[in-house]
């Protein structure tokens, strides 16, 4: 889950890493009682989940009441990068002396931990990786040894960071790789981190994505969650836990495992098709998941065929055969089901759903018969 | 041959007494692999279907002589599980827990790497190995291998891993070994020790490799194929018209570079000498031709 800059401050928090001042406002009275409080001038920031928001307009220093008035109503309801700011984050505005960039990650070719700062940070840190990649340093942490003082205050030098900001930034690294491990981010990074004049080091702005797999330890989470804005068919499919991304092609796919799903939106391409949607019911889905999967794709209009493509492995197939049986009963389904299924209680699958084939619900031997034949229902036969 | 496990590879199913684990331990039995023992803290000295419960594995393998564990333990419990194997000398781990926090993944990862360096760990998040014929640890569907050999197949995603020993058998090519070393990010197992592993067997005479988007595995494994594989490899890279991913912040642009796409990695494998196919069924028939071939 990746988090807004405000929740992804609210989240340094936690951990004690120093941020401005401020406060979320979703209307422009809000935010003018923010900025009273966080003392001008303030800068009103978007809240989107998405980069370039500088560029866009979406932020802006306000020097008093009046200009906040004026850049919150602005920015409230800005179509950025078709994000629509609902939200503002409302915060003192700093005299920035230098901006760096600080950032935790999993490197999954070490698989350890890796730190990288610099003291190049700012809008184009990704130019800098690319132009001037010795601007960037890096510490690899294994897991077992965590990150220490002395290696941060080493590292803060090594990228070349001002004399007079390395102590507090090696701190500050100390707290953020908290808030990485305890916190069970998969990415906590600073951009920029920056050096007031005053000689102080704090985060500006806050990226954080959170590993979704570790939700059952942070109930504290629950604050972030439901403040997407996700289509209808997206926040069915979250509320009935699937792993759902809508296109704009034809033919409905549902596949058990991601790679089998992506290879099914492969092969449905490769055979002239398009896919309507990705969508994964993961390992070991039931029929009540295999049911609430039809009816999520029973809500797209542009679907003409389902294919149902299982391989069974952990998910069993007479679970999967129980699921379209229940979602016939269920649901009027607009669209021919296309299925495919191979693997743990194929034949028990199979033997569930022989009373039900029909026009509307075709079995298939093959993987690639199968994506030809929803194709050709999916396009009336033209193909 | 085969490579991690054979007929005389002893399991140990930790979360035998699980809905999961009963049902994928029996059925690993039912295969012919020897499930000697259980292990559920707190249930030793019960027993399921006849095999025996242990609270611990050092109590199982002294009791039996198991050299390979199971872990069907849900994420909470699989990174104590898994150190509880190694601590009690098992040298073959097979983990499918879906979902384990990556910073417990991480952290298991180098604490196996630096206390038990003999100690394999596949997966977490895999469907586990299986020698047709031999033994079958995990959750594959043990009729749709085929004994004999010649060909190894590695995959990263479960499904598929499936796909591609179905797309075999149904030729009538058996498997030296099948191994599906998971999606998560990080892997007990990668392509390269499997790719070495059958470099190293002489009755695999060809490899099949089932990759995905994301990450930079299939580019290594392409560098190490260019560079050690004297055997034919066929790849098929899942992902060429997949919904593009979200992008992690900076430090993921940063890290991975260009590398990561579908077409990225069929470049470098095609590069390396290996025999790119656009879905699982041509992987199955470029197979197919190539066992042909070998006379």
């Amino acid at each position: 889950m990746d988090l807004y800059e405000y929740q992804g401050k609210q989240y340094f928090a936690r951990f004690g890493i120093p941020t401005s001042p401020g406060g979320v406002a979703d209307t422009v009275d809000e935010a003018v009682a923010r900025a009273d409080a966080a003392g001008y001038p303030v800068v009103v920031k978007a809240q989107v989940k998405v980069g370039g928001r500088g560029k866009a307009g979406g932020i802006k220093l306000a020097a008093d009441a009046d200009e906040v008035r004026t850049h919150a109503g602005n920015i409230l309801g800005m179509d950025i990068k078709g994000h629509v700011v609902h939200r503002l984050w409302v915060e003192h505005a700093s005299d920035i002396a230098r901006e760096y960039y600080a950032s935790f990650t999993l490197d999954r070719t070490a698989k350890k931990h890796l730190c990288m700062v610099s003291a190049k940070g700012g809008v184009d840190i990704e130019e800098v990786a690319a132009t001037d990649p010795s601007a960037i340093a890096r510490l690899h942490i294994d897991p077992v040894d965590g990150l220490h003082i002395d290696e941060a205050t080493k590292l803060v030098a090594e990228a070349g960071l001002d004399e007079e900001a390395r102590e507090q930034a090696a701190q500050l690294l100390l707290l953020l790789y908290a808030c990485y491990v305890e916190g069970d981010c998969d990415l906590a990074e600073i951009n920029p981190l920056i050096l007031t004049t005053e000689g102080k080091v704090h985060a500006l702005d806050a990226k954080v994505t959170l590993d979704d797999n570790a939700a059952f330890r942070h109930p504290e989470w629950e604050d972030f969650a439901g403040t997407d804005t996700l289509d209808e068919r997206e926040k069915l499919a979250k509320e009935k836990g699937l792993n759902y991304i809508g296109l704009s092609g034809s033919v409905g796919i549902i596949a058990n495992g991601a790679g089998l799903a992506m290879s099914t939106l492969d092969v449905v391409n490769q055979v002239g098709g398009s896919a309507a949607n990705f969508l994964d019911i993961g390992g070991g889905a039931n029929a009540d998941v295999m049911a609430a999967a039809l009816e999520v794709i029973n809500t797209d209009e542009a679907v003409r065929s389902i294919f149902v493509n299982i391989f069974g492995g952990i998910t069993r197939c007479d679970e999967v055969a129980k699921g379209i049986v229940e979602a016939l009963h269920r649901v009027e389904l607009r669209s021919p089901i296309v299925l495919r299924l191979d693997g743990t209680n194929a034949e028990e699958g199979r033997a569930i759903l022989a009373d039900h084939v029909s026009e509307r619900l075709v079995v298939e031997p093959t993987m690639l018969g199968a994506a030809r034949r929803a194709v050709t229902l999916a396009t009336g036969g033209s193909k | 041959m085969s490579i991690f496990v054979d007929e005389k590879t002893k399991v140990v199913v930790q979360g035998l007494t699980g809905s999961q684990g009963r049902f994928h331990g029996l059925r690993n039995r039912d295969y012919g692999t020897q499930v000697v023992a259980g292990v559920t803290p707190g249930k030793g000295g019960t027993e399921v279907d006849g095999i025996p419960v242990y609270d611990s594995c050092a109590e199982a393998v002294a009791a039996t002589g198991a050299d390979a564990s199971f872990v069907v333990v849900p994420p909470r419990g699989a990174p104590e599980a898994i150190m509880d194997a190694a601590a009690a000398g098992i040298s073959f781990i097979v983990c499918i827990t879906e979902g384990i926090p990556a910073q417990d993944e991480a952290l298991f990862y180098n604490k196996l790497r630096r206390d038990f360096p003999d100690t394999r760990l596949l997966g977490p998040n895999c469907p586990g190995v299986i020698s047709p014929g031999k033994c079958n640890i995990g959750i594959t569907s043990g009729d749709i291998a085929l004994p004999g050999g010649p060909v190894g197949i590695v995959s990263r995603s479960g499904t598929l891993t499936y796909q591609a020993l179905h797309e075999l058998s149904q030729q009538g090519v058996g498997q030296t070994t099948c191994v599906g070393i998971g999606g998560d990010p990080v892997p007990g197992t990668n392509f390269i020790d499997c790719l070495s592993a059958f470099e190293a067997d002489p009755d695999t005479k060809a490899v099949m490799m089932i990759g995905e988007i994301g990450g930079s595995e299939e580019e290594r494994a392409a560098a190490y194929i260019a560079e050690h594989m004297t055997k034919p490899v066929v790849a098929y890279i899942a992902g060429v018209t997949a919904p593009p991913g979200r992008k992690m912040g900076h430090a993921g642009a940063i890290i991975s570079g260009s590398q990561g796409t579908a077409q990225a990695k069929m470049e470098a494998l095609a590069a390396a000498g290996v025999t790119v196919a656009q879905n699982p069924t041509e992987a199955g028939e470029k197979m197919v031709d190539i066992v042909k071939n070998l006379g």
